[in-house]
């Protein structure tokens, strides 16, 4: 019985929790149709893990996960196209007249080959931005602004390449009407369920890498380059470094997420990888606590979850509950509905004090909350 | 550490497992045929035993698209409320449920999905922009449900889930060609915005202009969002000469390019503009001033002066205001759910099935005239009309096709359109 009670033991109870939510609860009591609305929140929460660890840990406001989202998605969306239309043919979107594919588009035929791509290209796009940025020292602001502009050029990119000789892309019509999923087929009911296993899934694997890498040195010096780069630096590590990788993975999460999303929601265009998909994709972080481990996963679905139901009981209602609830939290609780617990106590400590009643000491978060408001950019 | 890794792969191969065992019996892992869509579909949840029956309305509430998209819902809103204050369909009560589709296509996507399978609809009707309609179009064929369109479109595209009752290209851009070529035009030059409507437009134009000895003096795209600088394209326009522009520009980018044209001194009368996305809602946006004269090519117009039309605009401005006009994608919308209408108390019964298979021949006498459902295609024959802005901000017509134009979305019976689809 030790090992219960074993601070080890404690550490997974999160994750046996959310597993009983994901893979009893929730496929037991939901529909067919709110279960795949949960996995496509399940792949927005996907993404919010890694903006946790970029954003959340090293303070990397990154403005333009959409770009990564978005070539997870449009990989996956590709091959999906290639594998529908058979060996040797190009895509229904394509004019039928298309003999002859790029090499860039041919290579999506392959399964391992996307698969490889949905980590790989992300990452990678991630490292050379990375590096050229947080090399310079760019960083604050001047980063958030950078990665929002590639955010807009991406979306501008997917249209051009959907519309000049070719039609690679399907430009703003997005790539749609998919049939299978690695030869399923996608209108069974029981292939869209798969589906959302295979994306609480990742999510729990993602959460866990998240867990490790935050628990672990490295994760030490990544919260460190966001305190103060300069001492980081006279202990003789390059911040730089540090921050690509969680650049990186974030980056690959986000290409993960994204793949996951086309198959689930069957379709993806450019109005879902460009500035508004990516800032959204930080509201549900910043909202849930960008500093935790589960905040962002719980803020990600929990403002997906919103949107859909206030939207169907308010149509055009919804984009203003979206702004007050962002405003209500930067002002009010920067550390995100996760830190909302300790604020609660320190509202109650703070009231003790006014009536006289010995206060509680002050809780450790608070420090937490203070680095939070000052480093917010 | 371990833990969680053997419970992720533990959950991943039992489901996948299930799959399996249920691709056995199912049709999945058929990838290359085109009837595995229809194999799988869904069973309708649809219920119409008690004394209402329900329709969805999915429209863009918000987003960029909102501005056009509401006046639809509008009109939609004032067909239901007639049809209901007349007795229902099939004595039934409609009741409307209303989605927004927030001008992107993955949300008009999982508001179809939820309108089918949570509300079990008997049919939707909206979509604006063709990516929101493609983006809808595998929801309604997997699960085998209705979509009513009604906006002019590019063609190329005929579901036997979706009805189409804007026109499409055959009705609305070829008659505006041939009556170009009826005023003597000899040159073109084509101006739209960079996406599928006004590429694929094109496309047909150019095909059309090498058979009707018509020359194409340039081709320009400006990018979708706002803000697009003109003065380039309006030089090149000025220099080439042309008879006559042909504009498939859409919303804002109009503002600026109509106001250029008249700041360089061109106007209808030294080069008239042929525009297929103004209508009368857009008017007062570009502005009376710089539009005055020039053409549009439609199959509605607010003018226009048949018996069911000047009901329809009374009507109109009586529930929503006097000074509210009403355009072509309005009365294709009001008139959609009539069509759904006829068609169920012909089929007498709201399933997918039979109404498919009642759907040819029914006719409406709508605003714009009579509206005939073509069962193979799902269009509906409409009459083409050429109009003019006038200075009270409202369309007048010129020209119109001798008879309802039969819909032929593929331009098949078009020699020179070969290749084209």
């Amino acid at each position: 019985m030790k090992f219960l009670t074993s601070s080890r033991f404690s550490a997974f109870v999160p994750f046996l929790l959310a597993a009983v939510v994901l893979f009893v609860l929730a496929p037991g009591i939901l529909s067919d149709f709110r279960l795949n609305l949960l996995a496509r929140y399940l792949c927005f929460a996907i993404v919010a893990v890694g903006i946790g660890l970029a954003w959340g840990s090293g303070g990397m406001l990154t403005l333009g996960q959409g770009v990564f989202f978005g070539l997870g998605a449009y990989a996956m969306g590709l091959h999906m196209k290639l594998d529908d239309a058979g060996p040797g043919r190009a895509p229904d979107y394509m004019p039928p007249t298309t003999d002859w594919l790029p090499g860039w588009i041919e290579m999506f035929r392959s399964g391992p080959i996307t698969i490889a791509a949905i980590v790989l290209l992300p990452a990678a796009v991630a490292l050379v931005l990375g590096l050229a940025t947080f090399k310079r020292k760019v960083r604050g602001a001047y980063f958030a602004i950078l990665s929002q502009a590639l955010a807009a050029a991406f979306a501008l990119l997917i249209i051009v390449l959907g519309s000049q000789s070719g039609n690679y892309t399907n430009g703003t019509n997005g790539l749609s009407n998919f049939r299978s999923f690695f030869g399923y087929d996608l209108n069974d009911p029981v292939n869209q369920r798969m589906l959302f296993y295979l994306a609480a899934g990742f999510l729990l694997v993602m959460v866990f890498i998240a867990r490790q890498l935050r628990n672990s040195r490295y994760g030490e010096l990544l919260r460190a380059c966001q305190s103060s780069e300069e001492r980081v630096r006279f202990l003789g590590y390059d911040p730089a470094n540090v921050k690509v990788v969680a650049y990186v993975i974030a980056a690959a999460m986000a290409g993960i997420g994204g793949a996951l999303f086309v198959p689930i929601v069957g379709i993806i265009t450019p109005m879902d990888v460009g500035v508004a998909p990516s800032i959204a994709m930080l509201i549900g972080v910043a909202i849930g606590g960008r500093g935790t481990l589960w905040g962002p996963v719980i803020g990600a679905v929990g403002v997906a979850w919103a949107q859909s139901t206030l939207s169907e009981q308010f149509p055009a209602f919804w984009t203003y509950v979206q702004g007050a609830l962002f405003i209500v939290v930067i002002a009010f609780l920067p550390g995100g509905l996760a830190s909302l617990g300790s604020v609660i106590r320190n509202a109650r400590g703070w009231w003790d004090d006014k009536r006289g009643r010995p206060a509680e000491p002050p809780v450790a978060v608070t420090d937490d909350l203070k680095t939070d408001v000052g480093s917010r950019v | 550490m371990g833990l969680l890794g053997v419970a992720g792969v533990l959950a991943l191969t039992a489901c996948g497992s299930k799959v399996n065992a249920a691709a056995d019996g199912g049709p999945s892992s058929s990838s290359s045929s085109a009837a595995a869509s229809s194999g799988a579909a869904k069973e309708s949840c649809v219920d119409t035993s008690g004394d209402s029956v329900k329709i969805g309305f999915l429209n863009s509430l918000s987003g960029t698209m909102a501005i056009s998209e509401k006046t639809v819902q509008e009109s939609l809103t004032m067909a239901a409320d007639e049809i209901n204050a007349a007795g229902g369909v099939l004595g039934k009560q409609l009741e409307v449920i209303k989605e927004d589709g927030a001008s992107e296509p993955a949300t008009f996507a999982e508001k179809a999905d939820k309108l089918i399978q949570s509300d079990c609809v008997a049919a939707v009707f909206g979509g604006w922009t063709s990516s929101s309609r493609k983006a809808m179009l595998p929801v309604f064929e997997g699960n085998d449900a209705l979509l009513y369109y009604p906006v002019q479109y590019e063609g190329l595209e005929s579901s036997k889930n979706i009805f189409y009752t804007g026109a499409t290209t055959n009705q609305q851009i070829l008659p505006a060609l041939d009556y170009l070529k009826e005023q003597g035009v000899t040159s073109l030059f084509l101006v739209g915005s960079d996406y599928v409507f006004p590429q694929t437009a094109n496309k047909e134009i150019k095909a059309w202009a090498a058979e009707n000895g018509m020359e194409i003096k340039g081709e320009e795209y400006v990018p979708l969002a706002s803000g697009a600088d003109f003065s380039t394209i309006i030089t090149k326009v000025k220099d080439s000469g042309a008879g006559a522009v042909f504009n498939t520009l859409n919303g804002d980018a109009n503002v600026s390019f109509f106001k250029e044209y008249k700041n360089v001194g061109l106007s209808a009368d030294t080069m008239p503009v042929v525009s297929v996305s103004i209508a009368e809602e857009e008017v007062a946006g570009v502005g009376v001033e710089n539009l005055v004269g020039q053409l549009t090519a439609w199959n509605y117009y607010q003018t226009l002066d048949t018996p069911a039309n000047q009901k329809f605009v009374a009507d109109f401005k009586a529930k929503y205001g006097e000074d509210r006009v009403t355009s072509d994608p309005m009365e294709a919308a009001y008139t959609s759910l009539y069509l759904w209408k006829n068609t169920v108390e012909k089929a007498n019964s709201f399933a997918v099935a039979d109404i498919q298979a009642n759907a040819d021949g029914v006719s409406f006498e709508a605003p714009e005239g009579l509206v005939t459902i073509n069962g193979d295609n799902h269009h509906i024959a409409k009459t083409a009309l050429i109009g003019k802005v006038a200075e009270d901000g409202l369309i007048y017509t010129e020209w119109e096709s001798p008879a309802p134009i039969e819909p032929d979305p593929y331009l098949s019976t078009y020699p020179w359109a070969e290749g084209l689809s």
